[in-house]
This record gives structure tokens, C-alpha cells and sequence, in this order.
């Protein structure tokens, strides 16, 4: 089978360490970047909203408000995929803890801020998109899942794709079963035909896959990985801030994806913001 | 909008809920107007209220060879793939394509968080949780799509949609995209909520919880009545199977007003139906039966019923499930398809169990009792939280759009 041709047109990126892509270009590049403020800000949310709104939606529209500035596409035309491995941990670790200690005590607002489109409704709603919106997950595959599901809709329904994958850092006790010790969250936005707005394009290869995928990492992007299920996203985009490479991800248990970044389009690109003379 | 789709084939479909094991039993309970709800004995704590409990998970451990993943919802899970013969088709499959041919999409709310829900009921002198609960893969939303790839032996894409109360209906959707692009031949799609506490206390929070058994679209009706749930479908090119009934097309979109609250016109829901009929190729006046998402919420209710009185003819039948099966979240998208698919097999319209007075914003399209009578297309309507929508459209293999 031949293979899924996808482009990018904007790339979104927030942990401790990194703002933002360029800072993950930056890294790479062999400068040390300044570490963000210690939330993130999420400027796409009102900020009534950004007030109370949960970790994990703060996160999810970070990275999502950058990627669709980068894009120039309007939010609420864009179709929209948020993976999360483990979804809010902190709201699920307030949910058991009072569920086990005064269940009737339970607050509304968090049980509605518990489920696991939490970031799809807010975006959704912040944007006024009324676009097909999901939310997904399927563990430390929730990035290659989750961006298997975002290249099918763009190209089966031939629109643009908003794919979110972020998770925040878990709580004790149960991070002790989740593993994440590290917040960390990426956007793309993807689309099925190439355009001026075109940052890289993609050539995608499902093929079965056994044990562990062909990814290796440099410190420090490997220990973020081993921290946070949506780091698996890494890979991908060391080669995007490269500019040039392949990589392999995981999208199930026995499946891979096999990515190859084609060479640049041919284009001139005068947005600044858009940082594409680094990418290519 | 949308181009018309070409339709998938259904070729084997389960469901088993508070009304019964099997298709048979969900059939025999909908024939009988025979409600499935009974007074909440399954909270850790009590709370005032009807469930819909499926009988014997305590008693259906998984077997030995997949006992790792045991826990209240892949019991359910597992329960629901062995009635019907659904486990046969889907190795049937798996012989003709291959194991990484089929997708596995599956809907979830809340998966397995019974069991971390558990776990924080019996923490150790340090906090943490006790030795038997260290089981990582549990306490995880995927936990559901990671049991049934291992329990069906499945190799291709595999994916939690969790949406709330649309998530089983929107793997339709999932699975429709992959088939089309050619990265599949056959698709497992389905979904499987479980009762806990966390549904039951949140639910209840929010004051959408029932103190009596829900009553859909009546004008008295005073909130949910929460139930559990398995169901699957097996989707393939209609040449594998041309007398299988038809996925006809799929509508998805978003309100974008209200975390907990539907729109107050049905936006998304009125937009996630155009979207529907479009991929079908058929206008409203085409459908003969639309299952309701009709959860028994003042709002929903009242918001649906709308939408239906403008969108269709009086002709086009609609009811509510939920008062037979409770509303069953995560898993209610995958069971009203079969109730839709069992509507067309037997040319059964259920009636909308519990709306004794109907409300007057229900209009003639309400069915309030059971009727006979030939159903070529069925719709089922899906709303969750976050303002997220689905519709689905299926349709016996003759009909012709």
C-alpha cells in the first residue's frame, strides 16, 4: 500500500522545560532555551475560563492555541482529536479520594471536569467550533492512536485536523500506577492537501510492528518520554524541528507507523511566527 | 456537507444489559415493555436511586489465560462478546483478513475506574495502594481496548474513544474512516460502561440522578437512572456479507456551548444529523424509526424532542430506550444500535417505557407504546457531555437510497 500523505501546517509544545516548538528547536540546535512560566497560560480560553479550568485543559489548549496560530487557520474550522493517556489525573485522584471518604460530598464542577473530553468540550466551546470534536487515548500509544485517527479523518473527509496529546504530571498515590512524573503536551495541525501554509509533509506507513519501536532518543528528550506517555510524540517531533529524518511510533500493541518527513515544499514563507526557515 | 458514503455491512452485533444476555433477551424485554431498572443496591455508599444492573458479572470471572485484566468492566466486557456467537465472527474474520486487518474502536466513559475507585477505599499505612491493586494497565482509561485486543487476538489500530455519553456511538465513525482508506477490512466497534461510584456520586452531584426509574420525554420526569452495559458490532465491505444489514452513514459535531448542559436550539445535535442523512443520501422523511437519546434530564429531553418535531414527519416513529436499560453512558451509543438494528430485523418500534404523560413538546412522531410495523432505516441519536454529538444511521440491505 502506498503511503498517507499528510502535511503540517502547525506544531504546538509545552512542558516545564519547553514553550514552545522553537525552544524544542533551540534544544536541538544545541542552545539551552528559557523554561516557560511554570503553567501554562492558554490564552485561547477566556480568562474567566482559564481561571478555573482544570491543569489538563490549560495544557491541552496551550498547545493547541500555538499549533493553530501557526497554522493560520481559524479554531472553529478545524475538526479536532485530544488524546490523553491518562486524562486529568489530579481530578481522578480527588474523585476515588472522596468517593472513598464522603461520596455525597462529591463537587459537580470537578465530576464534569472528570471526563475525559473535558479539553475537547472547552476548546470546543472557547472556539465556538461545531466541528466533529473527540476525545481518545490508548496508553503509551495514545500519540501514535490518536494521530492515526486525526490523518484518517483528514484525509477520508479532506479537511483540516486539530490533533491534541497531552498529559499532566500524576499525583501520589496514583502516579505510582500511571508513572507520569512530567506534564507534557503537543498539538499538530494536519491537513490532506499541500498549501503556502505547508511547514512539512508527512509520508505514513502502517506495518505490524513487535516490541519496541526504532525511536532512539537523546538525553534529555528520553527521559521526558519515560516520564509521559504523550512525550511518545518526540520522535516525531525532533524530526520536524530537524527538518529532515524518519521515525517509527507505536499506534497499537502490534502496530507501527513508520513516518518520513519529504523535503520541504517548495514555497516562500514570510510569516516569522512560523519559524520555517529553522524547520526546513 | 458530506458526500454520500458507501455502506458497511453489519455483520454480527451483541448487546447485553440490565434487560438481558444477548440479543434474545434484549428483544424478549423490549417486546414486553419490560424494564430492566431495580433499586440501586451497588454504590459503596447509599444513595436513593434505580440502576440498571446486568445480573451475573459477579459470578462470570474471565478465564485463567486472561485473568490479568480482571475487574467489574472487562468481566462485562467479556460477558457481552460471549453471547451470540460474536467471538466466532470475529475469528472468522481474523482467518479471512488477517489480525492486523481488523480495527478494534471502542467507547468508554469511565472503563475501569471502579477498580482505582477500590484501591482508594483500601490504601495502605503509607498512602499507597494496597499490593493487589499495583496493576497499572487497570487503572487506565484505555484498560477496556486493551483487554478485548487481548482477549479477541486482534493486531490492528486500537482506540479508546471516550466522549462521554457519545463514545460508543462515534467508533461507528472511527472505524467507517479506516475501512474507507483501505487501512482495514473489518472493524470491531462497540463499548462497555460499568456502575461505580463515580457515575453514580457525580451523576447525583450535578442533581440529574432519579429517585424513581427514569422517565423519558414525560412531562414529570426528574432526571437519570444510570445502568451498565457491553455491546459490539462486526463492520465489513458490504460484498463480504450482501443480505447484512447496513451501516448507512454517521453524523459527529459539536454544540460549543456548555460542559454539562446540551444547546439550548440542539445545535450540534441538529448539525451531527444533517451530517447523518448526508452521508446516508436520504432526507428525514426516509427514516422510519429514531432511537432518542432521551435520558430523562429536563434539558435533553426537552431539547430533543424539539429537533425531532422540526426535523421530521409525523410518519418517522421515535422513542427512548433508557427506561428499559438505564442509561447506560459510554456503552448507551452501541446498545440503542442494536436496539435500531433489532427494530429494522423485526419490525419492532419499542415504545418510550416510562412516559406515562407525555410531555407537550413531544410531538405525533413519538411512539409511547410498542408498534409493528416494517422498519427500513432506524437512526440513534447520542449526546454527552462537552457538548459532543453523534448520530447513526442503519437500514436493512435492500433499502436503496
Amino acid at each position: 500500500m502506498s503511503p498517507l500523505r499528510i502535511h503540517v501546517e502547525g506544531i504546538g509544545l509545552w512542558s516545564k522545560q519547553l514553550g514552545n516548538f522553537a525552544a524544542l528547536q533551540a534544544l536541538l540546535g544545541g542552545n539551552a532555551p528559557e523554561p516557560p512560566s511554570p503553567k501554562p497560560v492558554a490564552t485561547t480560553l477566556p480568562p474567566n475560563e482559564r481561571r478555573r479550568a482544570p491543569e489538563s485543559v490549560l495544557l491541552a489548549a496551550e498547545v493547541a492555541g500555538q499549533a493553530v496560530a501557526m497554522s493560520g487557520h481559524t479554531a472553529d474550522s478545524l475538526t479536532c482529536v485530544f488524546s490523553s493517556s491518562h486524562g486529568d489525573q489530579a481530578i481522578t485522584d480527588y474523585m476515588c479520594a472522596t468517593l472513598a471518604s464522603a461520596p455525597k460530598e462529591l463537587s459537580p464542577i470537578r465530576f464534569h471536569n472528570s471526563v475525559h473530553n473535558a479539553p475537547a468540550g472547552y476548546w470546543t466551546i472557547a472556539t465556538g467550533c461545531h466541528e466533529p470534536s473527540t476525545a481518545v487515548c490508548a496508553q503509551r500509544m495514545s500519540f501514535g492512536a490518536g494521530l492515526l485517527e486525526a490523518i484518517s479523518h483528514a484525509l477520508a473527509d479532506r479537511c483540516p485536523v486539530l490533533l491534541v496529546c497531552s498529559d499532566i504530571a500524576g499525583v501520589f498515590p496514583l502516579v505510582e500506577e500511571t508513572g507520569c512524573t512530567h506534564s507534557f503536551g503537543c498539538a499538530l495541525v494536519l491537513t490532506p492537501d499541500l498549501s503556502e501554509s505547508t511547514l512539512a509533509s508527512l509520508d505514513v506507513t502502517l506495518a505490524p510492528i513487535q516490541g519496541l519501536a526504532d525511536d532512539a532518543l537523546p538525553e534529555p528528550l528520553a527521559g521526558w518520554r519515560a516520564a509521559n506517555a504523550s512525550a511518545e510524540a518526540l520522535p516525531l517531533l525532533a524530526v520536524l524541528a530537524r527538518g529532515h529524518g524518519h521515525c517509527e511510533l507505536k499506534a497499537a500493541a502490534s502496530l507501527g507507523l513508520r513516518i518520513e518527513l519529504r523535503a520541504a515544499a517548495s514555497r516562500q514563507d514570510h510569516a516569522p511566527s512560523r519559524t520555517a526557515e529553522q524547520v526546513a | 456537507m458530506p458526500d454520500p458514503m458507501t455502506p458497511l455491512a453489519v455483520t454480527a452485533y451483541t448487546a447485553t444489559s440490565a434487560i438481558g444476555h444477548g440479543l434474545a433477551a434484549q428483544f424478549d424485554a423490549l417486546q414486553a415493555a419490560r424494564s430492566g431498572l431495580r433499586p440501586n443496591d451497588f454504590s459503596s455508599a447509599p444513595l436513593d436511586c434505580w440502576i440498571g444492573r446486568v445480573a451475573g458479572v459477579e459470578d462470570a470471572p474471565l478465564p485463567a489465560d486472561l485473568s490479568v485484566w480482571e475487574c467489574r468492566n472487562n468481566r462485562l466486557a467479556w460477558l457481552g462478546l460471549n453471547q451470540d456467537g460474536f467471538l466466532d465472527r470475529v475469528r472468522a474474520a481474523r482467518g479471512r483478513y488477517g489480525a492486523h486487518r481488523i480495527a478494534l474502536m471502542l467507547g468508554t466513559s469511565t472503563a475501569s475506574i471502579g477498580e482505582t475507585e477500590a484501591a482508594y477505599r483500601r490504601l495502605d499505612a503509607n498512602g499507597g495502594f494496597p499490593a493487589d491493586m499495583r496493576r497499572p494497565a487497570i487503572h487506565a482509561p484505555h484498560s477496556l481496548a486493551a483487554f478485548v485486543t487481548a482477549a479477541l487476538e486482534l493486531e490492528g489500530p486500537c482506540l479508546t474513544i471516550s466522549t462521554a455519553c457519545s463514545s460508543s456511538a462515534k467508533v461507528f465513525a472511527n472505524a467507517e474512516r479506516l475501512i474507507r482508506l483501505g487501512l482495514v477490512d473489518a472493524a470491531v466497534v462497540g463499548g462497555v460502561d460499568t456502575l461505580c461510584d463515580s457515575v453514580l456520586f457525580g451523576f447525583n452531584a450535578l442533581e440529574l440522578v432519579s429517585p424513581q426509574p427514569c422517565r423519558p420525554f414525560d412531562a414529570a420526569r426528574n432526571g437519570i437512572s444510570i445502568g451498565e452495559a457491553a455491546g459490539f458490532a462486526l463492520l465489513q465491505r458490504v460484498d463480504a456479507a450482501p443480505t447484512a444489514p447496513r451501516l448507512l452513514g454517521y453524523g459527529e459535531a459539536s454544540d460549543a456551548h456548555h460542559m454539562s448542559t446540551p444547546h439550548p436550539d440542539g445545535l450540534g445535535a441538529e448539525l451531527a444529523l444533517r451530517d447523518t442523512l448526508a452521508r446516508a443520501g436520504i432526507d428525514a422523511d426516509r427514516v422510519d424509526y429514531i432511537n432518542l437519546h432521551g435520558t430523562a434530564s429536563q434539558k435533553n429531553d426537552e431539547v430533543e424532542a424539539a429537533l425531532v418535531s422540526r426535523a421530521f414527519p409525523a410518519r418517522t416513529r421515535g422513542s427512548s430506550t433508557k427506561g428499559f436499560t438505564g442509561h447506560t453512558l459510554g456503552a448507551a451509543g452501541i446498545i440503542e444500535a442494536t436496539i435500531a438494528l433489532q427494530a429494522i430485523e423485526h419490525g419492532l418500534i419499542p415504545g418510550n417505557l416510562g412516559g406515562a404523560t407525555p410531555d407537550a413538546g413531544c410531538g405525533p412522531q413519538f411512539a409511547w407504546t410498542n408498534e409493528q410495523q416494517r422498519v427500513d432505516v432506524a437512526l440513534s441519536n447520542s449526546f454527552g457531555f462537552g457538548g459532543n454529538n453523534a448520530c447513526l444511521a442503519f437500514a436493512r440491505a435492500e433499502f436503496a437510497a
